[in-house]
This record gives C-alpha cells, sequence and structure tokens, in this order.
C-alpha cells in the first residue's frame, strides 16, 4: 500500500489513471503492477515497456575539475569517456565500500550522473564533501525520467524522435520528442534494448501518454522491473550492493577501469587492488534452485556443517526460465558456475546451483555489432 | 453445502464433516501472479489460525492459516504443476486442502458471503 506521507511523481494521476497499484518505494508513490507482473515482464521481452523511474536521481557535475573530482570517488576511467557516452561506474567509500551504482554521461562541459532514488539524497552529500571546491552539483529536481525497454523500443520511439535509431548502446543525445527537448540515452536496467528518456516534469503526463499510445508499448509497474532485471544479472543497490561490499565482491571489476586499477587515485583503492589481485573471499553469483519454490532475499548459504557462509539478496521467479533464480554471496570457492549451493529459508533446505549471468541473455544495440 | 470466508481472506466450504479451504480473488489479486504453493501433507492437524500453506506470488511468500481446527484429507494436487490456477479459478480449481472438521462449532464465528464482501471491501 502507499503511504501517505510518500511524495508523489509527475506521473502519479497518469498511473492511477491507467490502473496501477500504487506502492511505496523510496519514500514515493510507486506503480507496482498494472495488469500483473508476469504479464508485463513478458511483454517488455517480446514487444516494449514503459518504466516511471522518476524517482532516480538526475545529477550534473559541471565546473572545471568535475572529471578529475569524479574520478576521485568513481574507478572509472573518464578521460576516456567520449561525448555523449555513458558509464557504468560505483561511488565508493575508503574502505572500496560501494556507496551507489550510477550512470555517467560526459554531455558537453559537464557530466549527467543519474543514481538511485533511495540513494540519492546520501550521494549528494557524499559528493558535496568529497568533491574539489571547484566543482559544482546540481540535482535536477525538475525532470522526470522515463525507460522504454524492449526489442520494439526502437520502432516505437524512431517514430516520435526520429535520429535515435542512430544511437548504439550505451550512447545518448538531445532530441525533440513532442515538441519537447529531451536527452535519449541508449541504455536501461532489463537486459533489452532500450532508451532511457529525460524529460521536464511539467511535459511528461504528455510524453508518456504518446509512448503508451504507441502499438508496442504498454506501461509496466517495478514489479516487472525488478524481476527483468534480476533474469538480466544486473545487481539491485540496497539488496545486492551496499556500503560494506566491494567492486570486486560484487563481480563488477569491469567497472574499474584499467588505467585506474593501475594509478589508483580513488575511494578504496588499496582494497580493491588486492582483492583483483588475490582475489576476493566472497562473490556475487547467480544461482538456479531447484523445485518451482522461489528463494528471497535473506535466506542463508550453508556449508555442509550447516554453518552460515553467504546469503541470498535477490530472489524471485524468473518468467522466461519458469524456475526460481537468485542472486547471492557465496564464498570464493563455491562461486565457479556449477557449484553446489545449499540454502535455508523458513528452517527449509533449497538446492542450487551456480549459473552464469545474465539467466536471460542481454540483446543490447552495440553498434558495430550488427 | 455452505461457505464461510475468514478476515486472512480464505473461503472454506463444509461438506458434512470435511471442507474444502482456498484464497478468495480478493486474496489472489492483492497477491499478483501466483508461481508457488506449499501445500501441508494428507494427515497432517492444523490449528485454526496456525500457518497451513504458504504461497508465493512473484513478489513474495505469504503464510496461509487454517480456519479451523482439522486433519489434512488431500493437498490439491494440480497445484504442484499449474499454481496459476489459484489466479485463475481461486474458488473453483484454485483450492488449496481438504480437511477433516475437528470441531464444527468453530464455523460460527466466520463470515458469510455478504458479511465478507462487505469485509473485502473494506480493505
Amino acid at each position: 500500500m502507499s503511504d501517505s506521507q510518500d511524495t508523489t511523481l509527475p506521473l502519479d494521476a497518469w498511473h492511477k489513471a491507467r490502473g496501477a497499484r500504487m506502492v511505496s518505494f523510496a519514500g514515493y508513490s510507486m506503480p507496482i503492477q498494472y495488469e500483473g507482473i508476469i504479464a508485463e515482464h513478458r511483454w517488455t521481452r517480446e514487444s516494449a515497456g514503459l518504466f516511471d523511474v522518476s524517482h532516480m536521481g538526475q545529477l550534473i557535475v559541471a565546473g572545471f575539475e568535475a572529471e578529475k573530482g569524479l574520478e576521485s570517488v568513481l574507478p572509472a576511467d573518464l578521460a576516456l569517456l567520449k561525448e555523449g557516452r555513458l558509464r557504468y561506474s560505483l561511488l565508493l567509500n575508503d574502505e572500496g565500500g560501494i556507496v551507489d551504482d550510477l550512470m555517467a554521461t560526459r554531455r558537453g562541459e559537464h557530466f549527467y550522473v543519474v543514481v538511485n532514488g533511495a540513494t540519492k539524497q546520501g550521494d549528494i552529500a557524499y559528493l558535496q564533501e568529497r568533491l574539489p571546491r571547484g566543482v559544482v552539483l546540481d540535482h535536477m529536481k525538475e525532470q522526470a525520467l522515463l525507460a522504454l525497454q524492449g526489442p520494439k523500443a526502437v520502432e516505437a520511439l524512431f517514430r516520435l524522435a526520429p535520429g535515435v535509431e542512430q544511437l548504439g548502446f550505451m550512447t545518448g543525445g538531445a532530441f525533440t520528442l513532442d515538441g519537447s527537448t529531451v536527452w535519449i540515452s541508449r541504455s536501461g536496467y532489463t537486459g533489452e534494448d532500450g532508451f532511457e528518456i529525460s524529460v521536464p516534469a511539467a511535459r511528461a503526463t504528455a510524453v508518456a501518454e504518446l509512448l503508451a499510445a504507441q502499438p508496442e508499448v504498454k506501461p509496466i509497474g517495478l514489479g516487472a522491473r525488478d524481476s527483468l532485471r534480476l533474469e538480466a544479472g544486473l545487481p539491485l543497490y540496497g539488496h545486492d550492493l551496499d556500503s560494506d561490499t566491494t567492486p570486486i565482491e560484487a563481480d563488477l571489476g569491469f567497472a574499474v577501469s584499467k588505467r585506474r586499477r593501475a594509478e589508483g587515485g580513488f575511494a578504496g583503492w588499496p582494497r580493491i587492488l588486492r582483492e583483483i589481485e588475490e582475489g576476493p573471499v566472497r562473490r556475487r553469483v547467480g544461482l538456479t534452485v531447484e523445485g518451482r519454490q522461489p528463494v528471497r532475499e535473506g535466506a542463508v548459504v550453508i556449508d555442509e556443517d550447516g554453518d552460515e557462509v553467504g546469503k541470498v539478496t535477490s530472489g524471485g521467479f524468473s518468467a522466461m526460465l519458469e524456475a526460481p533464480i537468485a542472486m547471492a554471496y557465496v564464498p570464493a570457492a563455491s562461486a565457479e558456475p556449477g557449484s553446489e549451493i545449499r540454502l535455508v529459508q523458513r528452517d527449509k533446505i533449497f538446492q542450487a546451483k551456480v549459473a552464469p549471468m545474465p539467466f536471460v541473455a542481454h540483446r543490447y544495440h552495440r553498434k558495430g555489432a550488427a | 453445502m455452505t461457505v464461510y470466508y475468514t478476515e486472512e481472506h480464505e473461503w472454506i466450504r463444509v461438506e458434512g464433516d470435511e471442507a474444502t479451504v482456498g484464497i478468495t480473488d480478493f486474496a489472489q489479486g492483492q497477491l499478483g501472479d501466483i508461481v508457488f504453493v506449499e501445500l501441508p501433507d494428507a494427515g497432517r492437524q492444523v490449528t485454526k489460525g496456525g500457518e497451513a500453506a504458504v504461497v508465493e506470488s512473484v513478489k513474495a511468500a505469504s503464510d496461509v492459516y487454517a480456519p479451523v481446527d482439522g486433519e489434512i484429507v488431500e493437498p490439491n494436487p494440480a497445484l504442484a504443476d499449474d499454481p496459476s490456477l489459484v489466479n485463475s479459478d481461486p474458488e473453483g480449481e484454485g483450492w488449496f486442502f481438504r480437511l477433516r472438521l475437528a470441531d464444527s462449532s468453530q464455523l460460527d464465528g466466520l463470515m458469510d458471503s455478504d458479511a465478507y464482501k462487505a469485509f473485502a471491501d473494506s480493505q
């Protein structure tokens, strides 16, 4: 149920008019589902789903020291990041723990950074504390954020904003959509091809209405967003990632760029370098679970003696595989695909196997890869 | 044959000294897509208000409580293969289990369909 204390987002009335069930999420009233999570999940994999992710924090990091400042808290090689390109990165603390995960885009003289809704206030405070004086941080509260995801997203969006079909995965640009200037990137959180659209809040309803009027498109709630990202093997901050977990433990070593791991100069570098060289003690893995019963976040990984050696951080039922899947932290020795894992949930033992992620293949539109 | 309802959104259809138990259409709608149901084995004794089954939707696991005391006669075998019957036909093919009533006077405190409808509408 949604809480009367919750902040409403620009599309609140639009969701309700479309029959969404609203829930409290990160202090916002958000749509959890419209017609049903499994139907919405499958629709997104087959056609195109429209997600309202306006709770996420859209930040501008500007000023002559912006690149250097961001590199002090992110392990990304921003010097290599070209105009209009996105990079997945991690905001780190001095112990190498993950403060948040984010997308950073070089956009002219500034960086456009999208952070999680539940963590944005903490991120802003942390960035203000850590960024040098010459860096200006702006939280764009007047922008809504929509995601259009699925194999037919490009057909639907091309009709309304010609030129978007030219974008490759993890690139973005300014486009005109329904008479407004919007920022569109080819990116998302479902494993499918698709786009994220930053639109002025005052125009959000008109744009959502126009997108949802396309025959390929249906609105999709947070429930399917979560089940889609789990199938895609993408971690969710606050569940699969937290401030006690390093990028190496989280199997996000790809986000630590080559130059940065050699040179350092970012928060948490010593521990991260050590874990790259020596290997982490535990690692995030995907699990397929025997039977049909899902294991959920909080289920415990046990060893042969029944002692706790890890935990499930996300779990659910894969609509595409029609089987329970999960993400868990397991001892490094048990992290190879095929390793047998035992879990306990509500006094019941479950057998699982480490599975390669993603569980369902990504279908990103990578330029050059036909 | 009489059908009673609980405030936990279960229905119980009584035929002689046996009864069939399931969750209501309102409950399945609240839970959303059901992907697994854990049912009690035949012969198990259940007590009124005690855990009898677990229903897993895409989102979460929820306990289903026994509406009355009794002994499980049969869990619904169809739910193992097709738990979505609880969504599509909650008060028919999507039944959870049959039990033998231990104390039929416990039925007196339950709601009839009109009372339940008013109760569900107020939720």
